[in-house]
């Protein structure tokens, strides 16, 4: 009762980052408020190949639900499942990852158990809350704080009364760790049928396509993004040219990916890709507050603009005035003879 | 096969580019500045059910909105593009609602409207950003739900055939109707407003945006399309206390207006100079490399 849980989100076999992410979070809170982490676990063919993926990030319990209904998600039995488990659970607060899918069951849950759910949160923590109007005051509660507005404010939701207090985290925004501490390990293989509606398996999947990722920007140590001063899809190319030097991936504004110019999946910001890279090269970028948010934690910050006023200039530690064609080729030049 | 459509919609304040006129002294964001527009996602789903009237002629689309007096414009841009009525949800005890609230609103309306078949809605608002009011609407009113749409492909013995996003890829689906389904910004953008249309509608207003002075306010007489539905807590039926601030469970504690930090930063030109001195730096300072 009163636990931490999360769902891992699970592609095929393979358990999402994530959730991984969620479940070192997840301990620490647990931590904080003297629980225990729980795990949700849904799929087909999962038995034995999830467990391991989960069980090392300090879980207490995890709960396995496999059936080969279960994949490809759908909205209903994933919601079902949930639904039953806490109501039996009773947990205190639930996460899960702000994914397609937790975007699509994070809300589903929330409203058939009438608690709140906050989306896309950047940080959480423990605080208390007093309710002046009630008069009431509040200890420990999940601080689910996020940006909203396009990203101009950023609050700080509490759910006093109404549980589990959910929220959902985009991938990349937290960071992944093995537990060092001990926790129980315990797992258990509940009996699906008796968690999901028969008549909840009625939207059907006709086909799926999913791609390995071509990148891994998310995990990138120095980023090379372009916007739209980049000027064009070629342009691009010498960005290519220049992050493959210095050994790092190509990333992009919203305005770039909505030209064309660059994969979505490269986009970086509040509808994109976070990314923490110690190197952050933005190459004709204005710095549109929603960008920001996906890079604001960079080591250096490296910005070629030739609008001096643009806004990402006052977070960059290096500002150059010049034009990407220009800049970009003397980089790669000088950094090829320097580093000889 | 004639279908009836709802399509929810929400004004926002345009967030998307916040020019140095909404900009305070301060840094912060005059919210009060921003014009009001349709929310964007939203005109993607208008435009889906639209495009579902077209191959199912008899079928009707009709725009639900929640909102103050002035959100009857969201209905009004819907009639000027094909929408054939709207309603608007208007009430101060609406006012507060975090999502759940709000779909819980949004539900009793679309039952008080009554045999829908089909909901479409854009995934999210640009200043909520949750996308959570679809799902929570559909789990409330015991629909499936599709989220992340792409296009509608057809509609067929009872039955939607939806391509749709998903991490990493796409995926096609079939959902019996009745169906609730969340549209993304990527699919096919809002037809234009129609001038037959503008002119038709362009003094249709509800009764709580009228003055009284208006000087073709015999119009509304002659012709009741003028009169867009205006419902409130009441007329849908409403429990005040799910509505409103009192019926969400998710409260503010507080909130912070992002300010730019500036940072001491090194200006630096294009010159070979510059550049040479900059990539030796950050060689040296071992930064790269």
């Amino acid at each position: 009762m009163n636990n931490v849980f999360v769902y891992c989100e699970i592609e095929g076999t393979t358990v999402v980052e994530v959730a991984q992410e969620l479940l070192t979070k997840g301990r620490k809170l647990a931590n904080d408020l003297g629980v225990e982490l729980h795990a949700i676990a849904v799929g087909a063919g999962i038995k034995g190949k999830v467990e391991e993926q989960i069980l090392p990030y300090g879980v207490d319990k995890l709960f396995v639900f496999d059936d080969e209904k279960l994949f490809p998600y759908t909205s209903a039995p994933h919601t079902d499942i949930l639904v039953s488990l806490f109501k039996e659970e009773q947990p205190q607060v639930c996460l899960m990852g702000a994914t397609v899918i937790g975007r699509d069951l994070g809300p589903r849950v929330s409203s058939s158990l009438t608690s709140g759910l906050t989306a896309d949160c950047t940080q959480l923590e423990i605080g208390s809350y007093d309710d002046k109007k009630a008069g009431k005051h509040y200890d420990k509660l999940l601080y689910q704080i996020r940006p909203a507005f396009g990203g101009n404010i950023v609050a700080t939701i509490v759910n006093p009364d109404h549980r589990p207090q959910m929220a959902t985290v985009r991938s990349g925004v937290m960071q992944k760790a093995l537990y060092e501490g001990k926790a129980k390990g315990e797992v258990v293989y509940p009996e699906v049928a008796k968690y999901v509606n028969e008549l909840s398996y009625v939207v059907k999947v006709l086909d799926r396509h999913v791609e390995a990722a071509k990148h891994n920007l998310k995990g990138a140590p120095i980023v090379v993004a372009g916007g739209y001063g980049v000027g064009s899809k070629e342009g691009f190319d010498l960005l290519f040219q220049l992050a493959k030097e210095l050994h790092g991936e190509v990333g992009a504004s919203r305005a770039a990916v909505d030209a064309g110019w660059v994969d979505h999946d490269r986009q970086i910001g509040q509808t994109g890709v976070t990314v923490h890279p110690k190197v952050y090269i933005a190459l004709g970028i204005s710095g549109q507050i929603q960008h920001i948010a996906g890079m604001q934690d960079s080591g250096i910050i490296i910005s070629v603009n030739n609008d001096p006023d643009a806004p990402i200039n006052q977070i960059a530690d290096y500002v150059i005035h010049g034009t990407v064609e220009e800049v970009v080729p003397k980089m790669i030049k000088y950094y090829k003879q320097h580093s000889k | 096969m004639s279908l009836k459509i709802v399509v929810l919609a929400k004004q926002v304040p345009d967030t998307r580019n916040v020019g140095k006129d909404a900009m305070t002294a301060e840094g912060t964001v005059n919210r009060a500045a921003l014009p009001a527009i349709f929310n964007p996602e939203d005109l993607n789903a208008l435009e889906q059910a639209l495009r579902i009237k077209e191959q199912h002629p008899g079928s009707t689309v009709g725009i639900l909105t929640m909102g103050p007096p002035r959100a009857g414009e969201i209905i009004r841009q819907g009639l000027y593009r094909g929408a054939d009525t709207g309603w608007l949800l208007t009430d101060r005890k609406f006012a507060g609602a975090d999502t759940l609230a709000t779909s819980y609103a949004l539900a009793q309306a679309v039952k008080k409207i009554g045999d829908v078949d089909i909901i479409l809605g854009g995934r999210q608002a640009i200043d909520g950003d949750t996308a959570q009011v679809g799902p929570q609407v559909a789990q409330k009113l015991g629909l499936n739900q599709v989220t992340y749409a792409e296009e509608v492909l057809k509609i067929e013995d009872g039955k939607a055939t939806i391509r749709r996003h998903i991490d990493g890829g796409v995926e096609t689906v079939e959902a019996p109707l009745p169906v609730l389904i969340t549209v993304n910004g990527s699919a096919a953008p809002a037809r234009p407003c129609n001038v037959k249309l503008v002119m038709k509608y362009k003094y249709a207003t509800c009764p709580m945006e009228r003055t009284g002075e208006e000087p073709w306010k015999e119009l509304f007489d002659e012709r009741p399309y003028l009169t867009l539905n205006q419902w409130s807590v009441a007329d849908v039926d409403g429990d005040e206390v799910q509505c409103g601030l009192s019926g969400s469970p998710t409260k503010v504690k507080s909130v912070q207006n992002i300010v730019f930090q500036a940072k001491e930063s090194k200006t630096l030109t294009g010159t070979d100079e510059d550049i040479d001195g900059l990539m030796k730096e950050l060689l040296d300072e071992k930064i790269i490399g």
